[in-house]
């Protein structure tokens, strides 16, 4: 045997880790942790300026503030983290060393520079155009020069994933169909290609222009362009966190998917239509026909919708089947009564799931919908919406998986274990409160982007309802709730990472069978179902939220008559 | 670990097996790929690039 092993057995999940691998995703998993730190702060200051009664930021500094936090979190914090799933998904999970490990450093080292850059230019404020940098809004060139090194090395990251695919296919270490997890991953990657390439191409003539090579760029083609990397990018990351959520039960409870069939259709709809879904930010715009409107949300977008609903009622089934495996049969709800709370890679997982659906799965909905779009479209409606999507869905994921790979992968242990588990419902609780106020106060038609809300120097005034106030207020209180849980998992990750006591070669806690105990192959990396349908308890939760989708969906309907009556 | 492995006994060989369409689809990452980048290029991009390109510009 070689002194210095190429891969180690990983004794939880029976997997082989790569050493460059493991490296890969501890550098990028770090680098992710760095700019959510720097992205949650200027997050709360945005926060506290449209809370009316604190108001913290004068005017330029909250425009900055609010650049600087779209892109933090929106861009670096999620892609560096997808990145690290991605070397997982392909390497770790079909027992396959990384192709091209240079590449996937230099992928590393370009979105860092990329990503340090963006933030210095913002900083200096004069590229206080915010994440959407809207033409003929002109930052800085290094602003735009940022983002597209940043776009390069994520494109080079994905190339990787790609190649890795392609030598484990070729070196044979799997056999059929690539695990489900795999398989969203590669969705992921799919469509973080197109995310990339639609950045390109906006954000290279955009560049030049900003040089003064290019005289004009078109506002509304940039729209279009932007978009198509703007909100696809969001769609990667609905892919990446469904597909640790079935990594996370199959890893904790040793849950099979309910149906492999399914879950695959699911994702092959993100595949095909997801990305259409960028057009709901267009649907206001007088340029373009309502064929292109409709087709791309009110059909296309549906059918992904539809993938989304399948995983509404895979996910949780897919759990309620391992619990009732593992023995909790009484009832209908004891699965989820007993299910591991206290583990907070477990509880940030299920309270994701569920806010994901109720919050942003439905609002996604009604926005997308051409005629109730005009009720809260640049209401700050729309940041409620992706609140609930990017930081109760995606990032409470990524923090709750954290709590696993900090000692799978890091092989260290959580410094502060009490903290871990009620970190969790703190930040649940203050995202989802965060998305609900500000969907609330968008209804009421609190406007998104703006310094001052009340538009006290508008030449023509709009009083906004004092309810609308009061949404703003609780959702700077929440907001602080949510801060609150950042920071305990930042402190708790880092303190972990850093001074952690070594784990060695002591599995984590899992509560079924681990690999090495049912001398099989980890169910994680395995392809197969459940082998049973019998979800009562999931499909009651399932229909309380369609329950809810149908009666909100209509209440809308109902409100916009309201707007705008005709008689 | 292999769905086609789980699938065929052990006196029947594995290359008489037929795999069904839409599993090759999905097995095939190039090919999702393609689907995956050509769809939304089509539908979403050019699709509404041509709409934008035929406003007739201001006097």
């Amino acid at each position: 045997m070689s002194a210095t092993p190429q891969y180690r057995v990983c004794p939880t999940t029976g997997l082989k880790v790569f050493g460059a691998t493991q490296a890969l995703i501890k550098a990028n998993a770090v680098a992710a942790v760095v700019f959510l730190a720097v992205g949650g702060l200027f997050g709360l200051s945005v926060a506290l300026t449209r809370w009316p009664d604190v108001h913290l930021l004068p005017m330029d500094w909250f425009y900055l503030a609010l650049t600087a936090h779209g892109l933090d979190v929106l861009l670096c914090w999620i892609i560096f983290f997808e990145v690290a799933v991605l070397y997982f998904a392909s390497s770790v999970l079909l027992n396959c060393r990384l192709a091209a490990p240079r590449m996937a450093w230099l992928a590393f080292w370009l979105m860092v520079i990329g990503g340090v850059l963006t933030n210095i230019t913002v900083l200096q404020g004069n590229s206080s155009v915010m994440f959407t940098s809207y033409t003929p809004l002109q930052a800085a060139p290094n602003f735009y020069l940022g983002l597209i090194i940043f776009a390069v090395g994520a494109l080079i990251a994905c190339g990787v994933f790609f190649g890795t695919l392609v030598l484990a296919k070729d070196e044979r270490t799997y056999e059929g169909s690539v695990p489900l997890v795999t398989f969203g991953a590669l969705t992921a990657a799919i469509i973080a290609v197109f995310t990339l390439a639609s950045g390109a191409i906006i954000l290279v003539p955009t560049w030049l222009w900003s040089l003064g090579y290019i005289s004009h760029i078109d506002p509304l083609m940039y729209k279009l362009v932007w978009w198509a990397m703007g909100h696809s990018s969001q769609q990667i990351n609905v892919s990446v966190h469904v597909s640790l959520w079935y990594a996370v039960a199959a890893i904790l409870l040793g849950a099979k998917p309910l149906s492999e069939k399914a879950s695959r259709l699911a994702f092959l709809l993100y595949i095909f239509f997801l990305q259409l879904a960028s057009a709901h930010h267009l649907l206001v715009e007088p340029g373009v026909g309502s064929e292109w409107k409709i087709f791309n949300t009110s059909y296309a977008m549906y059918l992904a919708v539809l993938g989304s609903m399948i995983h509404a009622m895979t996910v949780p089934g897919t759990i309620e089947a391992a619990q009732r495996r593992l023995g909790f049969n009484k009832g209908m709800f004891e699965w989820l009564r007993k299910a591991p709370w206290g583990n907070p890679a477990f509880s940030g997982v299920f309270l994701s799931l569920v806010l994901f659906g109720f919050l942003g799965g439905i609002s996604g909905v009604v926005l997308g919908t051409e005629q109730i779009n005009l009720i809260m479209h640049n209401t700050v409606y729309a940041p409620g919406h992706f609140h609930a999507t990017v930081v109760t869905g995606t990032t409470l994921t990524f923090m709750a998986v954290t709590y696993l790979l900090v000692p799978l992968v890091f092989q260290r242990e959580i410094m502060f274990p009490r903290m871990a588990k009620l970190q969790p419902y703190v930040f649940a609780i203050g995202a989802g409160g965060i998305s609900l106020f500000m969907m609330a106060a968008g209804t009421l038609g609190v406007p998104r982007r703006h310094w001052d809300i009340t538009f006290a120097d508008s030449i023509f005034p709009y009083q906004i309802p004092s309810a609308g106030f009061l949404m703003m207020a609780l959702n700077g209180v929440c907001a602080i709730l949510a801060a609150t849980g950042g920071l305990m998992y930042i402190v708790n990750t880092v303190a972990s990472v850093f001074f952690g006591k070594r784990t060695g070669d002591a599995p984590v806690k899992t509560y079924a069978a681990t690999p090495a105990q049912a001398m099989g192959r980890p169910v994680v990396a395995d392809y197969g179902s459940a082998g049973t349908m019998y979800i009562p308890g999931t499909i009651v939760l399932v229909g309380v939220f369609f329950v809810s989708f149908v009666l909100y969906y209509y209440v809308n309907w109902k409100y916009l008559a309201e707007v705008w009556p005709l008689r | 670990m292999s769905k086609n492995g789980a699938a065929s006994g052990a006196d029947q060989p594995e290359a008489a097996e037929r795999i069904p369409f839409w599993q090759r689809v999905c097995d095939n990452p190039f090919l999702l790929l393609f689907i995956g980048v050509t769809v939304p290029t089509v539908f979403y991009l050019i699709w509404g690039i041509m709409e934008i390109a035929q406003i007739p510009v201001a006097p």
